[in-house]
């Protein structure tokens, strides 16, 4: 495949991630520009930390003038799910070399969840992978830079926009269920997410539920082995 | 706020948020073959999608306080996201579901329908 070939591919794919960046980057632009920092501040911050969540709660933070033990604490907090999300992408990035560095930087859930959901073939395909992460991070950085200039200047009315992202998530999860054809992990992740949405405020939700959902599937890993090993035993 | 201040403000968020991203890759490097590690490999990611899927539609709570009571945006997000199953398991097209559901999505809400 041509070089452009490649890029046209690659931007395809991240279209969809493209319509839920540009207008949550323009929002964190705004917000950032109106708590008070300058415009190459906000750009910094798209450009360095690349975490959506992560960068409206560091706003927040420096606006209430927290200090950087507290920041670093609660950016810990917020952003520990990708922990999960390397442990399974490990065997997936090996290889990648120069790549790979940028690659776990660029790890967003949603460029995690444009990854994990390419075709068997194309799993291992790292010049994909980084074209992926740097499409996504420029419509992050396109978004936030547009925000923080034009920022309340902005005439389109782009309400609702945001949920090219929920829409996203969707279409995957039919495609991973397309691809795996078991029921077991959206049955744990439906238990373990309702039961989040149900016990846990908000700002744990998310972590709470991929933490207790990798740990089921740990324990189902504990109960399987010994099947799978275990046959001589018997 | 000096610029020095910033700067450190922003590399620590920088760094906290890297070290999430590459703590497994360091920690674990030597076990992504092991059979646990390719079990979650296989199972997490769409566990994953699944519970961003719930994450992204938490707003939607028809029950809450005990009486029918779903939010401004509850029942367009319901109806749009039955939208895109509809249109992917029709057309299977990516771009097509998500496009059309937030299509859907945005008119209903800027339009204030709701049933």
């Amino acid at each position: 495949m041509s070089s452009a070939n490649a890029w046209r591919e690659a931007t395809t794919l991240t279209l969809p991630v493209m319509f839920g960046y540009l207008p949550l980057g323009a929002a964190f632009g705004i917000l950032a520009v109106e708590v008070g920092m300058p415009i190459w501040a906000a750009l910094l911050m798209s450009l360095l930390i690349y975490a959506g969540a992560g960068q409206f709660l560091a706003v927040a933070l420096l606006a209430a003038g927290a200090g950087l033990v507290e920041v670093a604490v609660a950016t810990l907090m917020l952003n520990s799910r990708h922990l999960f999300y390397g442990l399974s992408l490990l065997k997936r990035f090996k290889g990648a070399g120069w790549r790979k560095p940028y690659l776990i930087f660029s790890l967003t859930d949603e460029t995690y969840s444009l990854l994990t959901t390419l075709p068997p073939e194309r799993a291992r395909d790292h010049a994909l992978a980084l074209r992926l992460g740097l499409l996504n991070q420029a419509w992050w950085v396109i978004g936030s830079l547009a925000g923080a200039l034009i920022g309340t200047a902005l005439t389109f009315d782009s309400r609702g926009i945001e949920f090219a992202l929920t829409a996203l998530f969707i279409v995957l999860t039919l495609e991973q269920a397309r691809r795996l054809r078991q029921a077991l992990p959206f049955v744990i992740a439906l238990a373990t997410g309702v039961a989040a949405l149900l016990l846990l405020p908000d700002r744990h939700l998310l972590l709470g539920a991929i933490a207790a959902a990798s740990l089921v599937l740990l324990v189902h890993y504990r109960f399987q082995a010994p099947a799978r090993s275990g046959e001589g035993h018997s | 706020m000096s610029d020095t201040h910033l700067v450190v403000f922003i590399a620590t968020c920088a760094l906290a948020t890297f070290a999430t991203r590459v703590t497994p890759f360091v920690a674990l490097a030597r076990q992504a073959e092991h059979p646990l590690i390719l079990h979650l490999g296989r199972y997490l990611p769409p566990a994953v999608m699944m519970i961003l899927v719930i994450y992204a539609l938490r707003d939607f709570r028809p029950l809450a306080e005990g009486q029918l009571n779903a939010g401004a945006t509850g029942w367009p997000m319901i109806l749009a996201s039955l939208a895109v199953v509809v249109l992917h398991l029709w057309r299977r097209n990516a771009l097509l579901s998500i496009i059309g559901g937030t299509a859907a999505y945005m008119t209903m809400v800027q339009l204030g329908w709701t049933p």
